[in-house]
């Protein structure tokens, strides 16, 4: 905002406004909480009172938002304790903190800052329930994930939340899980021949997939649409069609159960997806670039490996890594056309969870999570340099 | 000239047959098991022990049990059988030798005979109930509970698993007709000796259906093994039925408050088929491993890492204590006369003939409301 005085919008009525709705979500709140300890019904009126007392309380008598604030966590925080004891405490002061931040946003009238002046109240309150649906899709994408990790320190040899994890007791968790990882020579083998498996079935995905995406943009090339197809087709056919065509021809010529098999199986997998993102790169290339170098007198690998290849190198990688992780994550290709020798992590875990359900499972599962986001930001930083690199804006 | 003929003919058989004696046996052999404690249980009692005799030796394990049938069959077609030496339940291998996928076997030359000099064929007895299926242990499927959810009157009868009022919450049942359909029918006033004439029947099957009527909502669908044993740590389901060494893991491993209900358990066989066809290096290795791995004192070691019952009559005697925890195996096995008061043996002729019927009719009964 610049130092002109936008005629300030009214301050939101306490008793027609902000009262009903923080007694609302209070109530919710004490719904979840009451239905977790069998008892719904008193949770919802005893949630909706606290709720409203809590907001005409804040709005009335605390001016300043931090202490506020503060001050709702920590009654919520007391109220856990009371209620459900050491794990209370963080329930607790998890509420406190969003029914302090609610009560506050909607007193002050900020729910309306990140809209236009002129928005009326429907389209305030379509904008404002839009970004809690886009709340809850991040939720529900992420919830699984986030679920996984405490329990792979489960001490239990389940996949339960154990009372004693529950109350936040450190005998409920445990390493051995991720011990078992680490030393079972069965989880071991799968891990070192994944990691044999994935990068050089990229290697491979890689190569072919970029030199397919440049030959495929050739404006001269003929039949590029129907080639184009067949290519990229592995990433439309159901996996297990592809698997089971793999396996009758690999057996006859004699790939089956063999390494490279499996290798060239998840190179075919990745190709799409290097194709894919090579020739959306593409669509940006210059090509008077390359007529400009070969003017120069540079021959064509030279003009591919010194002009083109830094310039859809972002392409090229992303692409990579795409074909990295199908081959890392794939478990139908790999059943028929691996055979035992070739177990790779995926594979160890689809066999794991049907006959063992062991939470070593979970404790890969949250290894790979790991590695994976490692990865991945790894990626964005390179490309970020990259793009600042040449002078342009991180899109 | 004649001379020289014999005496060519006959260093012929000679090579010949120390061709045959002397064989060359491979260095590699893949076993398909079915993972988890069971396989363990192998890898401890046999598998390990005879890679310390033949060192050099690679053994790869494939845990693929649960699909041998149709992999068997998919590897037959494709003419590129991977692997050696599969472990399957009785009624999959008596259909692979059905099939020609399995290899027939004569026991008595295969197999060691028992320490006394009982063949082969008489230790194992009934068990070899196919030409092709080489007996490993007894194991049975019975039930478990939690002792904390049902009060002061654990349950001691199978039709307790049917008794909503005195025991109410949820229960887990295996997702096919075997074992359910007896257990309903014996529960609806059937007798025992009756069950399979009586479930011949349409009547008979829709009784069965009817009792199972009764606690249809109640019941959670397993199909894997691990299923009951983590619905019944979770406390999701009050009893649940599964495999008898899953919840002795249960109960003596991983220390969960369930209990065995013994009653009406239904005894079955594994073992192990060689594939049909192997060449014969590799033939010739893994009738050297199983003449090893299914003598009396091997099935009985075995029996120190799970509780399953050891399939030779003379292993019996020799089963000890748990290799870990110490414990004295012998009542928790199947077999123990305390264990085995009410028992079932997988009726596979019967099975045999009706399976594809009921298992169609099991699935719409499934799939009705």
């Amino acid at each position: 905002m610049s130092s002109i005085d936008l005629p300030s919008t009214p301050k939101p009525s306490l008793t027609r406004f902000v009262l009903p709705i923080v007694t609302g979500a209070g109530a919710l709140f004490g719904l979840l909480t009451g239905s977790a300890m069998d008892s719904p019904s008193p949770g919802l009126v005893i949630g909706a009172v606290v709720g409203a007392a809590l907001a005409y309380a804040l709005v009335s008598f605390m001016p300043s938002r931090r202490a506020g604030r503060w001050a709702a966590v920590a009654l919520f925080a007391v109220i856990g304790l009371l209620v459900g004891g050491l794990p209370g405490i963080v329930a607790g002061a998890a509420i406190g903190g969003v029914m302090g931040w609610i009560t506050y946003w909607l007193s002050t009238g900020d729910y309306r800052n990140t809209v236009p002046i002129y928005y009326t109240a429907p389209q305030v309150l379509w904008h404002n329930t839009y970004l809690f649906i886009c709340g809850l899709i991040f939720f529900f994408l992420i919830a699984p994930i986030v679920t996984i990790l405490p329990l792979s320190f489960n001490a239990e040899m389940f996949f339960t939340f154990t009372p004693k994890m529950l109350a936040l007791d450190p005998e409920g968790y445990s390493l051995r899980h991720y011990r078992d990882f680490f030393s079972n020579p069965d989880w071991q083998q799968a891990l070192a021949n994944s990691v044999k498996i994935a990068p050089l079935a990229t290697l491979l995905s890689v190569s072919f997939g970029t030199l397919a995406a440049i030959g495929l943009s050739q404006e001269h090339v003929p039949f590029r649409r129907p080639i184009m197809a067949i290519l990229i087709s592995p990433m439309i056919v159901p996996l297990i069609i592809s698997a089971a065509g793999m396996y009758f021809f690999y057996s006859r010529i004699g790939l089956q159960g063999t390494y490279w098999g499996v290798v060239l199986a998840h190179a075919a997998l990745g190709i799409p997806f290097v194709i894919i993102t090579v020739t959306a790169t593409l669509v940006g290339f210059d090509r008077s670039l390359t007529r400009a170098a070969a003017n120069m007198g540079a021959d064509p690998v030279t003009t591919f490996f010194r002009i083109q290849m830094p310039l859809i190198l972002p392409g090229v990688i992303s692409g990579g890594l795409f074909a990295f992780i199908t081959s890392f994550d794939e478990v139908v290709v790999v059943l028929f056309v691996g055979s035992a020798g070739q177990k790779t992590l995926p594979w160890q875990m689809f066999t794991g969870l049907r006959e063992q359900i062991s939470p070593t499972i979970l404790a890969v599962a949250a290894i790979l999570v790991a590695i994976s986001i490692c990865l991945l930001t790894v990626v964005e930083m390179l490309r970020r340099r990259s793009e600042r690199l040449r002078g342009m804006s991180p899109a | 000239m004649r001379r020289m003929t014999t005496l060519l003919a006959t260093s012929a058989l000679a090579v010949t047959a120390s061709a045959t004696f002397a064989q060359e046996m491979a260095d590699s052999m893949t076993l398909v098991s079915w993972g988890g404690a069971y396989q363990a249980s192998q890898r401890n009692a046999y598998a390990e022990p005879y890679k310390e005799m033949h060192p050099g030796l690679e053994v790869v394990w494939d845990e693929s049990s649960n699909e041998a049938v149709a992999k068997l069959r998919a590897m037959n077609e494709a003419g590129n059988v991977t692997w050696d030496l599969v472990d399957v339940v009785a009624s999959d291998a008596m259909r692979l030798c059905d099939e020609g996928l399995a290899m027939e076997y004569d026991p008595d030359e295969l197999l060691a005979p028992a320490p006394d000099g009982t063949p082969a064929s008489e230790d194992f007895g009934d068990l070899i109930v196919s030409d092709c299926f080489i007996p490993q242990i007894v194991y049975s499927t019975t039930f478990g509970y939690r002792t904390d959810m049902v009060g002061d009157t654990p349950p001691d009868d199978i039709c307790d698993v049917f008794d909503l009022e005195a025991y109410p919450g949820k229960r887990s049942l295996e997702k096919r007709p075997i074992n359910n359909m007896e257990w309903a029918l014996l529960c609806s006033g059937v007798a025992k000796e009756d069950i399979y004439d009586v479930l011949e029947t349409e009547e008979g099957q829709n009784q069965a259906f009817a009792k199972l009527d009764t606690i249809k909502d109640q019941v959670i669908w397993w199909s894997a093994g691990a299923d009951t044993p983590q619905l019944l740590a979770d406390g999701e389901v009050v009893m649940g039925s599964t495999y008898n060494g899953r919840l002795f893991s249960v109960i003596e491993e991983q220390d969960q408050p369930v209990a065995m209900l013994w009653d009406a358990q239904v005894f079955d066989l594994d073992g192990w088929i060689i594939p049909a066809g192997l060449p014969a290096d590799r033939l010739a290795r893994v009738k050297d491993f199983v003449k090893f791995a299914t003598d009396t004192q091997r099935l009985a070691d075995q029996a120190a890492y799970i509780s399953y019952g050891p399939a030779r009559q003379s292993s019996a005697p020799l089963v000890g204590e748990h290799a870990e925890l110490g414990i004295d195996m012998a009542p928790h096995m199947p077999t123990d006369p305390d264990n085995a008061q009410n028992t079932f043996l997988y009726n596979y002729e019967w099975w045999a003939d009706y399976r594809d019927d009921l298992d169609a009719k099991f699935q719409a009964w499934l799939a009705k409301g």
